[in-house]
């Protein structure tokens, strides 16, 4: 059976100004893979519980529990998480949880990674996960967000892909973009999506995740270049994300 | 309202607390269709306190789940096999 358990609220980092990782202390953490999540369990005075799913954004050999949450305005649960949450304050959750979207660091075949706005979290920890394995496949991130301040990790996505160990990112705004912008400008399309993915006879290792709409274009996107829908993955967060 | 579906992997939880195991990677066949899919590829409608699960290839219901009042109801009438490994 799964077990509900406190972790402790150790660090709070803003990522964007509507994001924020939160890094906790768990003390029984029986490890995860990457692009698992956990159960978020809210419980107010009078005994009403709100559950949320959040994805892990830390790789299963980093030292504390990381995941970062994207605060909805009309949200019961994100609004908690990003703005009333305080380092030391406990946290209910249970987890890792998930084992379909999952990539594991033996898996040899080359990575496809594609992100809508807060998609990007789960994904970030096999790059993280990737990031510290000793055979790395080569991997190719495209993701898509709003405007430039919405891009969750950008700093972190711009050091690994200056590691220079076969990762790159690709970026695309779809509302916004600032001056000397060299990435795209546009919601994701079959010119954009044949740019960057792997050529269909590499048999590569897909994940998308993001909004269900982002998704199931993405999904649309790549099977019509031929890719085996067996191949891609994919995890829906809903109308808004996170 | 196509942006409300979620798939398998938005119901992993509830399904560890009924199967009490991890249940995603489980193949299910579609009691209409025939068609094979992991549990992570399925459609799910979230309605609480009601989850509702469709076919990815022909949208026929698998699977309804009710959780409430300390119990569960789970109607599995949709899905004619469902495969999954010992633990």
């Amino acid at each position: 059976m799964i077990k509900w358990q406190l972790g402790t609220l150790a660090e709070l980092k803003p990522e964007t100004p509507r994001v924020s990782s939160l890094y906790l202390d768990v003390p029984e953490w029986p490890g995860h893979l990457a692009g698992q999540h956990v159960d978020v369990r809210l419980t107010a005075e009078d005994g009403y519980q709100a559950e949320r799913s959040y994805s892990i954004a830390s790789a299963p050999e980093d030292r504390r529990l990381a995941l970062t949450v994207e605060r909805l305005d009309d949200g019961e649960v994100s609004p908690y998480l990003v703005g009333e949450l305080r380092v030391g304050d406990k946290l209910e959750f249970r987890g890792p949880i998930g084992g379909f979207f999952v990539w594991q660091g033996q898996d040899e075949r080359p990575l496809l990674l594609v992100a809508g706005g807060s998609g990007i979290v789960p994904l970030m920890s096999m790059l993280r996960h990737r990031a510290s394995a000793s055979r790395k496949p080569p991997a190719r991130l495209l993701y898509s967000s709003r405007k430039f301040e919405d891009i969750i990790y950008a700093q972190k996505l711009a050091r690994l892909a200056a590691a220079g160990d076969g990762l790159s990112v690709h970026h695309t705004l779809t509302r916004e973009k600032p001056s000397g912008w060299t990435g795209y400008t546009r919601r994701i399309d079959a010119a954009m999506v044949k740019d960057v993915a792997w050529p269909k006879d590499t048999t590569p290792a897909v994940f998308v995740c993001g909004p269900t709409s982002f998704v199931e274009a993405a999904a649309q996107l790549l099977v019509a270049m031929d890719y085996d829908p067996r191949w891609i993955k994919t995890e829906r967060f809903g109308a808004t994300g996170g | 309202m196509a942006d409300m579906t979620l798939d398998g992997n938005a119901i992993a939880g509830l399904l560890r607390e009924i199967f009490t195991m991890e249940m995603t990677n489980a193949l299910g066949t579609c009691g209409s269709c025939g068609a094979v899919n992991e549990v992570g590829r399925v459609q799910v409608y979230l309605h609480a306190p009601g989850t509702v699960v469709r076919c990815p290839s022909c949208e026929h219901v698998l699977m309804r789940v009710v959780r409430g009042r300390g119990k569960y109801w789970v109607d599995l009438s949709g899905v004619r096999c469902l495969e999954f490994a010992e633990p």
